[in-house]
């Protein structure tokens, strides 16, 4: 694998959050019922962010955030590519006729949307959930899952892999592109 | 990200073949899935398509319904099996009645057995996962998992804690289990109980013995009480249990005049009036009923990662 390639950084990358923080106050009239939930462990820290936006750009005192853990709802969950030890789900509330957005960093196969939806509907019936990701490689799904709300688009192989760092853990704000070396493949 | 993923072994059969860091991965994982069972669907799908048997061949009321709800709560197939209605009567071996369980596609054996190591002879037969829910007076290594997880959370970390058992320690697997589990995450254990109840070689363990229950009581952190087995005793080892609850029974005035708050715990079923008092057992020191709690969470924690072994031992094969 060679060394990770920058595709979104410093500049772009807040002014891409910023986009997406408007975005949804433009969907949203009323934030009342709105809840954001992240996807333990790297959606988490995309939605903590986006929270923070949204109340600041739209004026809003609260929003109500979540964090959900999805590893006991993985199907895959025996294969050791995906980590077995479960993080915290905090869901302190009732997604009873709610509108969910659900948030994760890398949108890849889409597998594990589908195992936070099915996570989500152990914590009451949602009225709707949307998705948003901030990276979306649109090539790689393996599930009919689409996101509604995307930073940037990524087209990649399904070798190449995609990772989202952060100022408060990794130092600075980007978005890296790892590809395979062409004898690799 | 360097901790621990998965456990180091295939079956659960005691705690002494579990590492320090085998029993701390069940702890974290337990304190998720004790998030789950809070939630008003105490549900997940992560054993969906693995088959358990419970096979008891000896009775059992809170294990049993401890392990069922727990493999329920993973989404598992379940099946129960219990000696006093089966063919082991008619005299079939124990390998026989396994296998022909397993016949059946059953990939997890939930087992509790009269006799001592009839796991770990079961473990070198067959392909399932075996967890050991109890054999004879040997070992029952998820009460264990769950007294350490209950004294955890209330006393931080077990390091260098004070434990103190009292009781049937000769009979007990309780017993057993817990000086292993307890050693294990740092906790000084000593024990306490009628000279004819206690085993001679403990000093082996570095388990030290106290007779005088005021003193021990007095010494520890965390009592946990143990049922004085009748059952299991061929002959009398104390003359009568009226006699073992004056020098050995514990009352909520012996709680309330030491000078320190002790924690009491008790693996059930409960003598009352025996080795707890009823206002002792249902004073404020005592957690017996998170034990229970926490019991089904620890046996989701053990299920669920010995069958995520049971996946990778699949796919290298």
């Amino acid at each position: 694998m060679s060394r990770g390639r920058t595709i979104l950084k410093e500049k772009r990358f807040s002014l891409t959050l910023e986009r997406l923080s408007h975005q949804i106050i433009e969907n949203y009239s009323d934030f009342d019922n709105v809840c954001v939930i992240g996807i333990q462990e790297r959606g988490v820290l995309l939605a903590e962010r986006l929270v923070e936006l949204i109340k600041k750009n739209a004026k809003l005192k609260s929003l109500i955030f979540g964090k959900i853990d999805i590893t006991f709802y993985r199907d895959d969950f025996r294969s050791r590519t995906t980590p077995l030890k479960a993080s915290n789900t905090e869901l302190e509330f009732s997604l009873d006729g709610k509108n969910v957005i659900l948030i994760d960093d890398v949108l890849y196969t889409g597998r594990s949307v589908h195992a936070a939806m099915s996570a989500l509907q152990d914590h009451g019936r949602a009225d709707t959930i949307e998705l948003l990701c901030l990276v979306d490689r649109r090539f790689n799904r393996h599930l009919p899952i689409k996101a509604d709300y995307v930073g940037i688009t990524v087209d990649s192989l399904d070798e190449a892999y995609v990772k989202v760092e952060w100022e408060h853990i990794d130092g600075k704000d980007k978005v890296l592109l790892f590809t395979p070396k062409r004898e690799d493949i | 990200m360097t901790k621990q993923q998965e456990l180091s072994t295939k079956h659960l059969l005691g705690i002494k073949y579990i590492t320090a860091s085998d029993i701390n991965l069940i702890f974290d994982t337990a304190i998720n899935f004790k998030e789950v069972i809070n939630r008003p669907i105490k549900k997940v799908p992560s054993l969906r398509d693995v088959t358990i048997a419970n096979l008891f061949f000896e009775n059992s009321t809170r294990t049993k319904l401890s392990f069922e709800l727990a493999e329920k709560r993973l989404s598992a197939d379940v099946v129960n099996f219990s000696s006093s209605s089966s063919s082991v009567k008619k005299g079939e071996t124990l390998l026989d009645t396994v296998n022909n369980i397993l016949s059946m596609k059953v990939d997890m054996v939930v087992m509790r057995h009269p006799a001592p190591g009839a796991h770990f002879f079961l473990s070198n037969h067959i392909d399932a996962n075996i967890i050991n829910a109890g054999d004879g007076t040997h070992e029952h290594p998820t009460q264990a998992l769950l007294d350490a997880f209950s004294m955890k959370e209330r006393l931080g970390s077990l390091n260098n804690k004070n434990i103190l058992i009292v009781g049937d320690i000769m009979h007990s697997r309780v017993a057993l289990s817990n000086i292993f589990c307890l050693q294990k995450l740092g906790a000084k254990v000593k024990v306490c109980g009628p000279p004819t109840l206690i085993p001679k070689n403990l000093p082996s363990l570095g388990v030290e013995v106290e007779y005088d229950v005021n003193k021990a009581l007095q010494w520890c952190d965390v009592a946990n009480v143990l049922r004085i087995q009748l059952e299991r005793q061929e002959i009398k080892y104390i003359p009568t249990l009226r006699e073992y609850s004056q020098y050995y029974g514990i009352s909520k005035q012996m709680l309330d005049s030491l000078d320190k708050e002790i924690v009491l715990m008790h693996p059930g079923p409960i003598n009352r009036g025996v080795e707890l008092s009823s206002d002792a057992a249902d004073s404020h020191h005592s957690i017996i009923l998170d034990q229970v709690e926490n019991g089904v969470a620890i046996r989701m924690a053990v299920l669920y990662l010995l069958a995520a072994k049971r996946g990778v031992n699949k796919s290298e094969n």
